[in-house]
């Protein structure tokens, strides 16, 4: 019986000294809590490569710690509005005007934009080649051909659904439409394998480009812009936000310097730029 | 399959030259699965312990609950971890989500009941006379404990494998709670899922092999522990 009761207290002792030492451990290794900023972003802006580039530049010039989670807009926006990031850069305007308009975001600043292209395979089963992004969409539910869509709330996916709504037709639970739940590289490569349609970001399409048999069928279409905008989530609203280093990145983002990188960005890559950098401009 | 021969040259490559990135990586996927598997064993052995030697009101049900903890999904556990730790969540005062030491209490809470269910086990089978027989001999209490997990090393050190390969393994949790950080809590296997995403094929099979060495080297090593000097 004594016996247990010695168990019993060891298994509580190392319990306890457990619990005592995470939290210990953890102010132990984490530099000041306002050195870190959680900037909460689209998979392509790191997909692309573009924030290996530019989060470094800002992490040396002000000393905080860029924690980038990247997740669809949609997460990343829910996020914001919760006041779980700091700092958001995402991709989907229509969405993005609910926050500001909540007052859950501040300081909400155009950076830059490139476009959507709906890709498929080289033969083109649905004949899109040249057609606007309506148009094209209509064609390949008309065709029944394979769609794989996002189907996770992300910008593209947002963007996606709007066209079908301009072409008027409702896909959801067509056999022909696939949805993938992932992000946008790993939506490429299902379109690819399955030879169908798909609507992407450029950038991702150019990184992405070697390992897939997709072509740029549709494109240049006005509706098919991609415009990027980075803001601040609320610090009045949420107290725990990293206010001075949310305002340091807004700032950073649209800085004459960091635009110019921002249009430099993949030409020695790719031969042309992935993002087109538009601080101050009016969209 | 170019994939596979030019990943293995770009792990070859990334080993020899020592890339930093990667063995930055592969240093924070040793500590952070290092420390879970620690920090579960110091849980799991005396829970394992616990049940195995005693009999109390409940106990049959603490047993089922540890076996069905065997089974965890990881990307459950990474979801209540995440909802616990978020700034306005009950835990949030911390402020420890998208660090290591958030996913170590992840994957701590994945291998526990591993670690727990797999001592049980191997304490359990350890022939009830001798048990009888230490007690007999006048072993204090500690010395009995102690010959009776010696006993049971084999089986308590398949525990440990099991726990340390259950969270090595893990992408789920990881990538939720830690937030897959570049040079903080970036492991092999969320860069894995991102140099997928991105395209880089090569890459991403160079970090798998990396991530399997890896894997086999530590279990090779309590491997040997575990059956040096194995008496019939």
């Amino acid at each position: 019986m004594a016996m247990k009761k010695a168990l019993v207290v060891a298994v509580m002792l190392i319990g306890s000294a457990v619990i005592a030492a995470a939290p210990a451990q953890a102010s132990g290794s984490q530099e000041p809590k306002t050195k870190d900023l959680i900037l909460s972003t689209t998979t392509s802006t790191v997909d692309s490569g573009l924030l290996d580039v530019l989060i470094p530049i800002f992490e040396k010039k002000t000393g905080y710690r860029v924690k980038t989670i990247s997740v669809g807009t949609g997460q990343a926006l829910a996020m914001g509005a919760k006041g779980e990031a700091d700092v958001l850069l995402t991709h989907a305007p229509a969405a993005e005007k609910k926050l500001v308009d909540s007052g859950a975001v501040i300081n909400y600043q155009l950076v830059m934009h490139n476009d959507f292209v709906i890709t498929g395979p080289v033969d083109d089963p649905a004949g899109i080649k040249g057609k606007s992004s309506a148009e094209a969409f209509k064609a390949i539910a008309a065709k029944g051909s394979v769609f794989v869509s996002r189907g996770d709330d992300s910008g593209t996916h947002k963007k996606e659904l709007s066209i079908w709504k301009n072409a008027e037709i409702r896909p959801a639970g067509a056999k022909w439409y696939q949805e993938s739940g992932q992000g946008m590289g790993a939506t490429l490569l299902m379109a690819s394998e399955k030879q169908g349609y798909t609507l992407t970001d450029r950038a991702t399409y150019l990184a992405q480009k070697a390992n897939i048999s997709q072509e740029i069928l549709s494109e240049g279409d006005k509706g098919l812009l991609n415009i990027y905008h980075v803001m601040e989530v609320n610090a009045e609203r949420f107290p725990k936000v990293n206010a001075a280093g949310s305002k340091a990145f807004v700032e950073f983002m649209v800085a004459p310097q960091t635009q110019k990188i921002i249009g430099d960005f993949g030409k020695d890559k790719f031969g042309q730029s992935l993002f087109f950098p538009d601080a101050g401009k009016q969209m | 399959m170019n994939v596979l021969t030019e990943g293995l040259a770009e792990a070859l490559r990334l080993l020899v030259t020592l890339d930093r990135d990667v063995i930055n990586i592969t240093l924070r996927t040793i500590q952070v699965s290092g420390t879970a598997t620690l920090v579960s064993v110091l849980i799991g052995i005396p829970i394992g312990t616990v049940l195995a030697l005693s009999r109390f009101f409940g106990r049959g049900f603490t047993v089922s609950m540890v076996n069905f903890g065997m089974g965890l999904p990881p990307v459950v556990v990474g979801l209540a971890t995440w909802l616990c730790l978020t700034r306005y969540g009950p835990l949030g005062f911390f402020g420890i989500l998208y660090s290591p030491t958030a996913m170590i209490i992840a994957q701590t809470i994945i291998a526990t009941p591993i670690v727990a269910g797999f001592s049980l086990a191997a304490i359990q089978s350890v022939n009830p006379k001798l048990r009888l027989q230490i007690l007999a001999l006048g072993a204090t209490r500690l010395q009995y404990l102690f010959l009776l997990l010696w006993e049971a090393r084999l089986g308590i050190l398949a525990a440990v494998i099991a726990g340390f390969g259950g969270v090595i393994s893990e992408v789920g949790a990881s990538m939720m709670v830690g937030g897959n950080v570049r040079g903080y809590t970036r492991v092999l296997t969320t860069a894995t899922v991102l140099e997928v995403s991105k395209g880089k094929f090569e890459l991403a099979t160079a970090l798998s092999i990396i991530l399997l060495l890896l894997t086999f080297c530590i279990v090779a090593g309590l491997s040997y522990l575990q059956q040096r000097r194995k008496q019939p």
